[in-house]
């Protein structure tokens, strides 16, 4: 028997529909919901320093609401989500106050937490561990850098307990984005851990489906023949002997055939021999790929080696400030025009005593932001985009005041500043690492929703 | 060279691009096999290196993928700082698989077995 799994989150922010939808009409087992990209959990760690119950992604309540239909309907559905971002349990108690009022009491919620490992660099330094940047190869010095959290990629094996324990909902922190996948692949067909071609096979329907959309039509090349505006989101339908199908629900719409699932099988990855996952070590490079009907595609041949040692652990840590803003210039000069506005801002900043750490000018419409872009004919309407970025906030702040003054003071044919000034955003700068897997504890617990209900 | 006798890529292939950090991947799928097999020559990591000079990259690696006739090209430093600190409008490299569509490569003597299968 195959198992439905369906991904309707790509991240957080991503449509508020699509869970409902896919849930409702995909006929599933599994519902994954993706919300951690590389530096969301520095702002949640933000989030939950102003407010100890908060920093999980929140968007998984309003989805958790519409979703309740769906669960008091389908009794096999579940739920697998990293939305516990930097605080999984209190999204699960969170979760809890609104399954508990839709008469969902009884339901299971797993949290699998223990990726947070910020309180345990100085441990894990004691333990020899040089926490080198794998970019750079220098090694971490906490004392020069202001840390503002460091999560661990765990793997498959906390959900796959959770799930075992009874769990209907397993609300994680960081896990790899495909462990979504693998976690109830491995749970329903019980594989072993070193079933290296099976995890891998799982890993892969994982890595298709983890960015919603862009799966099933959502970027692809061929955009314009497809109906976009009711795009569906990823449906994996895996085998137990690891062989997987991408479809899609028939009400939707989009596309799913060879190229829109390659497309996305090359998305965000490395060496294609290795793709590596705390659950096994992928060869994308011997998958098989072909078209199997409308809307369906076949997956076979993956292979996987064994999983690395080590957990990759994304460390932030605050690099200054930033802002950017824009001005629209028109006119037959309009690049003469949008030249000048930007020496003009940076001239009047130096005159007030400021210079900048980084500034960078763009003339968006003039085919600057990548090879390829630039415009056949004359350009006569350019938007300027000024951006700086400085250890010192008010800095930042002044510079977010030059803009609006070129309005009155600058070439004529100016406009787009009714918005008012640009705000000034704290920079987190991203530190990848790698740490020993027996230096990290991953814990879960599961409770009934009326346990987790009842704890403040 | 004249217009005729060079390509764009996008004719005979299509592409996804994202960030890894502060380098870029491009993945880029010839739409034949004959496509790859010509891509092979022709899309070198030098030709996409000098491509993509004015992003200041780095280096380029290029891997095969020949089942999926697809490429996958990292680009180190692609991004100007990563997602994280990048000044730029396009932090996170989602602009280059549309662009690199547009390099172009001498038009191979059997470019209609390379085009788009119609179905």
């Amino acid at each position: 028997m195959a198992i439905r799994i369906g991904n309707a989150a790509g991240f957080l922010g991503d449509n508020l529909d699509a869970p409902r939808l896919l849930a409702e009409q995909g006929n599933l087992d599994y519902l994954t919901l993706e919300y951690l990209a590389e530096l969301t959990l520095s702002i949640l760690a933000r989030v939950r320093e102003k407010n100890p119950a908060a920093g999980y992604a929140a968007d998984f309540l309003e989805v958790l609401k519409s979703l309740l239909p769906a669960l008091q309907n389908q009794p096999k559905l579940k739920i697998v989500t990293n939305a516990g971002g930097m605080n999984p349990a209190a999204c699960a108690r969170a979760a809890s106050a609104v399954l508990a009022k839709a008469g969902l009491g009884d339901v299971s919620i797993g949290v699998v937490s223990g990726d947070d490992v910020l309180a345990e660099f100085p441990k894990f330094q004691a333990a020899g561990c040089k926490l080198e940047n794998f970019d750079t190869g220098e090694p971490l010095d906490t004392a020069r850098l202001s840390l503002v959290s460091a999560n661990a990629y765990l793997g498959a094996k906390p959900i796959v307990e959770a799930l075992a324990a009874g769990a209907r909902i397993v609300i994680t922190g960081r896990v790899a984005d495909a462990s979504l996948t693998v976690g109830p692949a491995v749970h329903e067909f019980g594989w072993g851990w070193q079933d290296w071609n099976r995890l891998a096979a799982a890993s892969v329907a994982g890595h298709v489906i983890e960015c919603g959309a862009q799966a099933t039509g959502g970027l692809y090349r061929h955009w314009e023949e497809l109906d976009l505006g009711h795009v569906g989101y990823p449906i994996a339908e895996l085998e137990a002997d690891g062989k997987f199908a991408i479809t899609k629900t028939k009400e939707s719409g989009g596309r799913v055939n060879r190229q829109t699932v390659t497309e996305q099988l090359l998305y965000e990855i490395g060496d294609p021999q290795h793709y590596l996952t705390p659950d096994v070590d992928v060869d994308f490079t011997t998958l098989e790929v072909r078209d199997a009907g409308e809307n369906r595609v076949h997956v076979e041949n993956a292979t996987g080696r064994e999983a690395p040692p080590s957990y990759k652990v994304s460390a932030a840590y605050r690099s200054g400030f930033t802002a950017s803003g824009q001005l629209l210039v028109c006119g037959r000069d309009a690049v003469s025009k949008a030249e000048a506005c930007g020496r003009m801002i940076f001239e009047r900043l130096a005159t007030a005593g400021y210079e900048y750490d980084e500034k960078l000018v763009e003339y968006l419409g003039t085919g600057v932001s990548a090879p390829g872009f630039r415009p056949a004919g004359e350009v006569r309407e350019v938007m300027l985009r000024v951006s700086v970025r400085d250890a010192r906030r008010e800095a930042v702040e002044r510079f977010t005041k030059e803009l609006a003054p070129l309005i009155t003071s600058g070439p004529p044919g100016l406009a787009g500043y009714a918005s008012g000034r640009s705000s000034v955003r704290p920079v987190f700068a991203y530190w990848p690492t790698l740490v020993p897997k027996e230096l990290v504890t991953a814990s879960v617990e599961v409770k009934k929703v009326d346990e987790w209900n009842t704890q403040a | 060279m004249t217009a005729t006798q060079t390509i764009r890529l996008g004719e005979i292939a299509h592409a996804r691009s994202g960030d890894k950090g502060n380098h870029a991947n491009v993945g880029v799928i010839a739409y034949t096999w004959a496509g790859f097999d010509y891509l092979r020559d022709v899309l070198t990591e030098q030709r996409v290196k000098e491509y993509f000079a004015e992003l200041k990259v780095t280096r380029v690696d290029r891997f095969e993928l020949p089942r999926l006739s697809a490429f996958n090209f990292l680009l180190y430093n692609a991004l100007g700082g990563g997602a994280s600190q990048s000044l730029r409008i396009d932090t996170q490299g989602k602009l280059l698989g549309t662009s690199i569509l547009e390099l172009e490569v001498p038009r191979p003597d059997s470019l209609d077995i390379m085009l788009r299968p119609l179905h």
